[in-house]
């Protein structure tokens, strides 16, 4: 928003103020939750608030000793390895599907598009505990539940409509003459996917490649249906951690998932706005 | 550099067809053969069939009836990566995400030639359209003309027997069009390619072709090196259609010998024609004069040519030649154009003058 204007009325004034207020209170509420818990994810006691120590910045009152727990623990341990390997496999399968569902669906002749692709993008719209609920039924009669591969294919269910749609609105901007044009230079169908579009609809795959995994990493309720202990993943582990014992170890990792997070869509963003520079899109 | 060797021609449209809905045919029985080495263009109004040809030809719309013939070979089964054949996009299509030596890489890398080939290969497109020093641009960093000159490259590096142009030149401004239409026609010929261009612009089309297909209503009105097309029209749409054009309506009164006749205008003035297709006595008629054909000096008009009464409604001074808006037979857009020469009159509005023209020069058409 640019500078007030010399000829703004007072009722513009008062509401170039008050727009930045209420701008500054959404961002609060927001973000405080998230930032109220990093240090408290330092305490050195087992509790949940603040000590008196750690509000007079006594260096005592801090620790590490939550993070330490969370990486010799064994439930925690393992929790963590469950979800490095579910997560990155169901985005891989998320992705794979979705982007072909998109360019499918983006071919004028295909019959039904429209249903095909509500159908698709409904475990985003139905809510998560009926999905869940359908899933483990489902999952359990054809032997897939408490596997995981099950907790995979689910959680690739719940990422498709993420790739569906931001592949969907990238290909939205392609230029179909493009593989017209790579047709006409002596290029088969497979080449031209590869060689032409891929690389021009990238971005959108990354973002919901990234979306996607978000959503496997930050699941708890389908894991808790389709899942067993023996899947647990690090939100199911936060879950149950937070009903049966209450440890401020579910802070640090809190602490961690949050610093993953923003590593993760810093990266993707940069890499995205290298790739959409690389195609010659954005002015440079 | 004509081809009229159209028996035997290098592309042969066969009774083709074309309909995408499975009733109206956009493409209405076309036949056509365009010879080795010939630059052929499709000109015509938008809706006219004319890029529908041009894609049946590269392989992106199928005929519904009917053969395409590619060096005697019907290729209405091969797909369009498989026909070899050149093309430059209306919007150039470009890679954006390759710079343009990658873009011109692009059909030779598919035909798996060598580095050092492929080099050499893209250095030569690239000086041809004379771009030698943009190879390491990308599309988005090139003007217009610039992109236009890399489609044209891209479109001629992989050495193809046959080049297709779809409007080209549509998205340039008018000076370096008709740059580019120079350009054009004296690559095609000096490779030595075979071209089929289409365009909606007839100035392009008479300027760079060897022989021109004016479409209308999906079919080819008229086949024709450009002087015959412009000169000797067939039909009323083609007259209308090519450069600009006086029609006065009438009724032929009288046949004559040598494909002569008198037609009557609908005000009751006579004038003399040249039989084009009418036959018969009777039958109505679109006579189809050019502006710079028309006469009003006294002294040109042939002995016992018939004149039209004619009043000045506008002069126009444009430079190189005189633009005057006349009332003939009722018709007051009669235009007429002449040069601008020393000794040349200038008319004035409201002034009352006899017109006349050769018979030849006045053609008698379908109404």
């Amino acid at each position: 928003m640019s500078a007030l204007p010399a000829y703004a009325s007072p009722v513009q004034r008062v509401w170039y103020y008050a727009f930045r207020v209420i701008v500054g209170l959404i961002f609060f509420f927001l973000i405080a939750p998230i930032l109220v818990i990093i240090p408290l994810s330092f305490n050195a006691e087992d509790f949940f608030t603040y000590t008196p120590g750690m509000l007079a910045l006594d260096p005592e009152a801090y620790s590490l000793k939550h993070y330490r727990d969370f990486f010799s623990n064994s439930d925690w341990q393992q929790a963590m390895w469950n979800s490095l390997a579910i997560a990155p496999s169901a985005t891989v399968l998320s992705v794979g599907l979705g982007t072909l569902a998109a360019i499918g669906l983006s071919q004028s002749h295909v019959p039904f598009r429209r249903a095909i692709m509500a159908i698709l993008i409904s475990p985003m719209i139905v809510p998560l505990i009926i999905s869940a609920a359908g899933m483990y039924f489902f999952y359990s009669r054809v032997g897939l539940q408490g596997t995981y591969v099950g907790v995979v294919l689910a959680h690739a269910a719940l990422g498709i409509p993420f790739v569906i749609i931001t592949v969907t609105a990238t290909l939205v901007g392609f230029d179909r003459s493009l593989t017209r044009a790579a047709a006409n230079l002596g290029a088969d169908p497979v080449r031209t996917f590869f060689k032409v579009q891929m690389p021009l609809i990238l971005p959108g795959v990354i973002s919901g490649g990234l979306f996607a995994f978000i959503t496997s990493f930050d699941e708890v309720v389908v894991v808790l249906f389709v899942g067993s202990a023996s899947q647990k993943t690090l939100p199911w582990q936060m879950f149950i951690g937070l009903r049966e014992q209450i440890s401020p170890t579910i802070l640090a990792v809190a602490t961690l998932l949050v610093a993953i997070s923003i590593l993760l869509l810093a990266t993707v963003e940069l890499l995205r706005r290298r790739s959409e520079r690389l195609r010659g899109i954005t002015p440079q | 550099m004509t081809n009229t060797d159209t028996n035997d021609g290098f592309v042969v449209f066969d009774r083709v067809q074309k309909s995408y809905d499975g009733e109206t045919l956009v493409v209405k029985d076309l036949n056509l053969a365009i010879g080795r080495g010939e630059f052929l263009t499709m000109l015509g109004p938008s809706g006219s069939g004319k890029t529908t040809c041009l894609m049946m030809l590269a392989g992106f719309e199928t005929a519904t009836h009917g053969d395409i013939l590619l060096g005697g070979t019907p290729i209405n089964n091969i797909p369009p990566h498989k026909r070899g054949i050149g093309m430059v996009f209306q919007n150039y299509a470009l890679f954006p995400h390759m710079t343009v030596a990658e873009n011109l890489a692009f059909p030779l890398e598919v035909r798996g030639l060598g580095k050092s080939e492929r080099e050499t290969k893209i250095k030569r497109a690239l000086e041809m359209v004379q771009m030698g020093d943009f190879g390491n641009r990308r599309p988005a960093q090139l003007s217009g003309g610039q992109q236009q000159r890399i489609a044209l490259a891209r479109a001629l590096v992989f050495e193809p027997e046959l080049v297709l142009m779809d409007e080209p030149l549509g998205a340039l401004d008018k000076q370096l069009r008709e740059h580019m239409q120079f350009e054009i026609t004296r690559l095609a010929h000096e490779l030595g390619i075979t071209t089929v261009y289409v365009t909606h612009d007839q100035t392009e089309a008479l300027t760079m072709s060897d022989r021109v297909a004016v479409f209308d209503d999906g079919r080819i009105q008229q086949l024709d090196p450009p002087d015959v097309l412009y000169e000797e029209p067939k039909n009323s749409f083609v007259a209308q259609f090519i450069g600009e054009n006086n029609t006065l309506v009438g009724e032929v009164v009288e046949m004559k010998p040598g494909d002569l006749c008198v037609v009557r205008l609908d005000d009751g003035e006579v004038i003399d024609a040249k039989a084009v297709n009418v036959h018969e006595v009777g039958q109505r008629t679109k006579v189809s004069i050019r502006p710079e054909r028309v006469e009003y000096n006294k002294e040109r008009i042939p002995e016992g040519a018939h004149t039209l009464h004619a009043e000045v409604l506008e002069f126009i001074y444009m430079g190189d030649i005189f633009r005057t808006r006349l009332k003939v037979a009722g018709n007051d857009e009669f235009i007429i154009k002449t040069r601008n020469a020393p000794d040349q009159v200038r008319l004035k509005p409201g002034q009352k003058i006899e017109i006349g023209w050769l018979p030849q020069d006045c053609r008698a058409l379908d109404a």
